[in-house]
C-alpha cells in the first residue's frame, strides 16, 4: 500500500478583527485547523465529517495546494501542494459542491473539450473516460446546454464528469451532494461507488448527509474545532460511543414488570407498555425474542441499527473523548503520542480511542471558517 | 483499462521477461511509468521507466493556450445582444467625438499635428479598439476572489495569468471581428478618412493593437487583483476608469497636450499605449522611427506588467483566505 495523502501537524490560522469598544478593534489569530494529522493510503475511500466550521474546507483546501498552511507538513501524491500546485492538479481532481469550475457560458461539451486541452490528455483516453461518465451519470440529455442553465443536479454531475476526464488518483469531494433531490444524489452516489470499486481512485469526501458516508466510505474521519476527534470506521464510532442496535418489540398486552434480560438492557417503555426497547450489548437478538416470547405474547419484533446522525450529533455537541473524561492524563498524553509517533496515527491504530482522539476542546481560539 | 496510448511514444528500457510484441499497449503515465497487461506471460505488472513524451513540452504549452483562446472566442461570442447594444452606442459616440474634434481643427484644417482625416479614423478605429483592448467593464477577475470561485482557477494545471490572459486574447479576437470592424465601417460612410500610405504601417499596427491587448489585460489584471486585499474593487476601478481614459488618449488624443507633458506621460506611465500609441500609429502621425519606438516601448510596458501580474499574483496566493465553504 502507497500513501497517497500525509499530513503532519497541519494547522491554518486566520486572523479576525473583532470590536473591542466604541472605536478599538483587536486583531484575533484563530485557527481553523488546528494541529491536524492524517494519513491516506492509496484507494482508501475517507469520510471527512464535522461541524459547520469544524475546519474541513480549509483542510481540503490546503491539500488541494489554495491555501498556504500557517504550519505543517503535506505531501499529496509525493508533491508539496502549494509549491507544486500546478504539477498537482494534473493528479488530482477537485469538486466543490458551493462552485462550478465548469465554464459558465459553455455547453458542457465544449467545457470538457477544453479541460482534455488543459490538462493535456490525449484524445483516446478523454473519450473513453467521457463515453464511461456519459453513461454512468446520464449526461446525455444535456451535452449540448450552456452550463448556467443547467439545473444544480446536471451541473453537479458535469462537475464530477470534469473532474475525473484527467483521470486523478485522488478525488477531492467537497459537500458533493449538497442540494441535490433523491435521484441526483443516488446517481452521485452510486457513480462514487463504482469509482470506489475500481479501486485505484482515492477518494476523499467531505459532506453533511452522512447517508453519503454509510454507502461510500469505510473509513471516517470526524474534525472538530480543527481537530480530529475520531478516526476509524464507522462500527468503531458505534462501539465507542456505546450506540447499540435495538430490539422494538411491541406486546399484544403490557406487562406489569418488563423482563431483566441480561446482556440487553431496557431501553423505553412506550405506548402505555406495548413497547419496550431493549439495547443489544452482548445478547443477540434472538436471545432477547426468546426471552420475551416466554414472558409475553410478541405481536411484532423489529431490529433497529444504530443511527450514525445520533452518535455524530452527540460527537459534535460534546467533542470531549468519553474515553479521557475517564483518564485524566487522556489530553497530555495525545499531545505526547503526537511528537512521539512522527508517522501520525495509522487508520487501524486511530480506531482505537485514546489515542485518535486529541485533545478537543483545548486552545480557546478555534475558527468559524468553513 | 480506459484508453491506451501506443508504447512508442517511449522507449521502455530495463523491461524483463515481456516482449513488447505481447501486448500492444499499454498505459503511459506521466510521471514516466508504464502499466503492461501481461499476457500468457504471468501475472503482475512491470514497472519501467520511459523515456518522456516526443512532443515538446512548448508545443503541448502552446496546444493548451490556443484551446483557451479557443474558448474565450466563444465564450464571449454567445452574448449577441450585448454585443448589437455596445455598437450602437460606440458608433453614436464616435459623431459627438468626432464633431468635437473636427470643430477643434476648425478652419485651419489641422490640430496637434493631425489633419481632419487623420482625426476623423483616430476616432472611428479609436471607437472600435476601445472594446478590443477593453479598456473598461472586466470585473471578471475581481468577481472570483471576492465569491471565491478563484479556488477553480487556482486547481488547474494552468498559472492564473496564463490562462487569463489566453481567454482574453481570444475574446480580443472575437472584439476585434464583432466590435471593430462596425464602427470602422461606419465612419467611412459619413466622414473623410486617412488610409495609411505606408506599407510598413499595417504590420505595425496589427503588433500594436496586439501590444495594446496584452498591456491593457496585465492592467485590467492589476486592478482587479487588489481584490486579494481589498475585497471590493469599487475605488481601484473608479480611479482606473477614470485615470486609463483620460491617459490613454480616448477623451482627446495626447498630443493636444503640451510636449513636456505627454513625452513622459508616455515613456513613464503605460496609458498611452494602450489606445493613443497603436491610433499614431495607424494615422501615421510620425515618422516610421518613431513609430517603431512607440510599439517598442508598448512592448517593453506588456512585459513589464505581465511580470508584475505573476509577481502579485504569486503574493495573493500566499495570502488567500477563501470563506464559507
Amino acid at each position: 500500500m502507497t500513501e497517497v495523502i500525509s499530513a503532519r501537524g497541519l494547522r491554518k490560522e486566520f486572523t479576525v478583527r473583532v470590536k473591542a469598544g466604541r472605536l478599538r478593534r483587536v486583531t484575533q489569530v484563530r485557527a481553523a485547523v488546528d494541529g491536524l494529522d492524517l494519513r491516506v493510503e492509496r484507494g482508501e475511500m475517507l469520510g471527512y465529517i464535522g461541524p459547520n466550521g469544524a475546519g474541513k474546507s480549509t483542510t481540503l483546501k490546503m491539500l488541494t495546494g489554495v491555501l498556504t498552511p500557517t504550519a505543517g507538513d503535506v505531501r499529496v501524491c509525493g508533491l508539496r501542494p502549494v509549491a507544486q500546485r500546478t504539477r498537482l492538479a494534473l493528479r488530482i481532481g477537485v469538486v466543490f459542491g458551493q462552485r462550478s469550475q465548469l465554464w459558465w457560458d459553455l455547453p458542457l461539451r465544449e467545457s470538457f473539450d477544453l479541460l482534455r486541452h488543459v490538462y493535456r490528455v490525449p484524445a483516446a483516453e478523454h473519450a473513453a473516460r467521457l463515453r464511461r461518465c456519459r453513461a454512468l451519470l446520464d449526461l446525455d440529455g444535456f451535452l449540448a446546454v450552456p452550463v448556467r442553465q443547467l439545473s444544480l443536479g446536471q451541473r453537479m454531475r458535469g462537475e464530477l464528469t470534469a473532474a475525473l476526464l484527467h483521470g486523478p488518483e485522488v478525488l477531492f469531494l467537497d459537500e458533493p451532494t449538497i442540494g441535490l433531490d433523491v435521484v441526483s444524489r443516488q446517481a452521485v452516489r452510486g457513480f462514487l461507488a463504482e469509482l470506489g470499486r475500481a479501486g485505484d481512485t482515492t477518494l476523499v469526501l467531505t459532506t453533511h448527509d452522512l447517508a453519503d458516508i454509510e454507502r461510500l466510505c469505510r473509513r471516517l474521519v470526524v474534525v472538530d474545532h480543527g481537530r480530529i476527534v475520531h478516526d476509524g470506521t464507522i462500527a468503531d464510532l458505534h462501539r465507542r460511543y456505546g450506540s447499540r442496535r435495538l430490539v422494538v418489540a411491541d406486546l399484544d398486552v403490557p406487562l406489569p414488570q418488563p423482563p431483566v434480560l441480561p446482556g440487553a438492557p431496557l431501553r423505553q417503555v412506550a405506548a402505555d407498555g406495548h413497547r419496550l426497547v431493549y439495547a443489544l450489548e452482548s445478547a443477540g437478538v434472538a436471545d432477547v425474542v426468546a426471552g420475551l416470547a416466554g414472558v409475553a405474547s410478541l405481536r411484532d419484533v423489529a431490529v433497529v441499527e444504530p443511527d450514525i446522525e445520533e452518535v455524530v450529533a452527540r460527537l459534535y455537541r460534546s467533542p470531549a473523548d468519553p474515553a479521557q473524561a475517564a483518564d485524566p492524563a487522556g489530553p497530555a498524553s495525545a499531545q505526547v503520542a503526537g511528537p512521539a509517533d512522527p508517522v501520525g496515527p495509522s487508520p487501524t491504530q486511530a480506531a482505537d480511542p485514546p489515542e485518535s482522539a486529541p485533545t478537543a476542546g483545548g486552545p480557546a481560539e478555534t475558527a468559524a471558517t468553513g | 483499462m480506459a484508453g491506451s496510448r501506443p508504447l512508442g511514444h517511449g522507449v521502455v528500457t530495463s523491461l524483463p521477461i515481456v516482449a513488447l510484441g505481447t501486448r500492444p499497449a499499454g498505459r503511459v503515465a506521466r510521471s514516466g511509468r508504464v502499466w503492461l497487461r501481461l499476457e500468457g506471460n504471468g501475472v503482475g505488472s512491470v514497472t519501467a521507466t520511459v523515456a518522456p513524451s516526443t512532443t515538446p513540452n512548448v508545443i503541448l504549452w502552446f496546444r493548451t493556450f490556443r484551446a483557451i483562446t479557443a474558448s474565450g472566442f466563444r465564450r464571449y461570442s454567445t452574448y449577441r445582444q450585448a454585443a448589437v447594444a455596445g455598437i450602437v452606442t460606440n458608433v453614436v459616440f464616435g459623431f459627438l467625438r468626432c464633431y468635437v474634434l473636427l470643430a477643434v481643427a476648425g478652419g485651419a484644417g489641422a490640430a496637434a499635428g493631425y489633419d481632419r482625416r487623420q482625426l476623423a479614423t483616430f476616432v472611428w478605429v479609436g471607437q472600435g479598439l476601445l472594446t478590443v483592448i477593453l479598456l473598461w467593464g472586466w470585473t471578471e477577475l475581481a468577481d472570483r476572489i471576492r465569491t471565491g470561485d478563484i479556488t477553480g482557477d487556482l486547481l488547474r494545471p494552468v498559472n492564473p495569468v496564463t490562462a487569463y490572459l489566453a481567454t482574453d486574447l481570444g475574446r480580443a479576437g472575437y472584439a476585434a471581428l464583432a466590435r471593430l470592424v462596425p464602427p470602422a465601417l461606419v465612419g467611412p460612410l459619413f466622414f473623410d478618412v486617412y488610409v495609411p500610405t505606408r506599407w510598413s504601417t499595417l504590420p505595425l499596427a496589427v503588433g500594436a493593437v496586439t501590444a495594446a491587448v496584452v498591456l491593457c489585460f496585465a492592467c485590467r489584471y492589476l486592478v482587479n487583483a487588489t481584490a486579494y486585499w481589498l475585497t471590493d474593487v469599487r475605488g481601484p476601478l473608479i480611479l482606473w476608469t477614470l485615470g486609463s481614459g483620460v491617459l490613454a488618449g480616448l477623451y482627446f488624443p495626447l498630443r493636444f497636450l503640451p510636449e513636456a507633458v505627454y513625452v513622459p506621460l508616455w515613456i513613464a506611465t503605460p496609458f498611452p499605449s494602450l489606445l493613443q500609441t497603436p491610433l499614431d500609429v495607424l494615422v501615421e502621425r510620425d515618422p516610421l522611427p518613431v513609430q517603431v519606438a512607440l510599439v517598442a516601448v508598448q512592448l517593453g510596458w506588456a512585459v513589464l506588467l505581465l511580470a508584475a501580474c505573476r509577481l502579485v499574483q504569486r503574493r495573493a496566493e500566499r495570502r488567500l483566505v477563501v470563506q464559507g465553504g
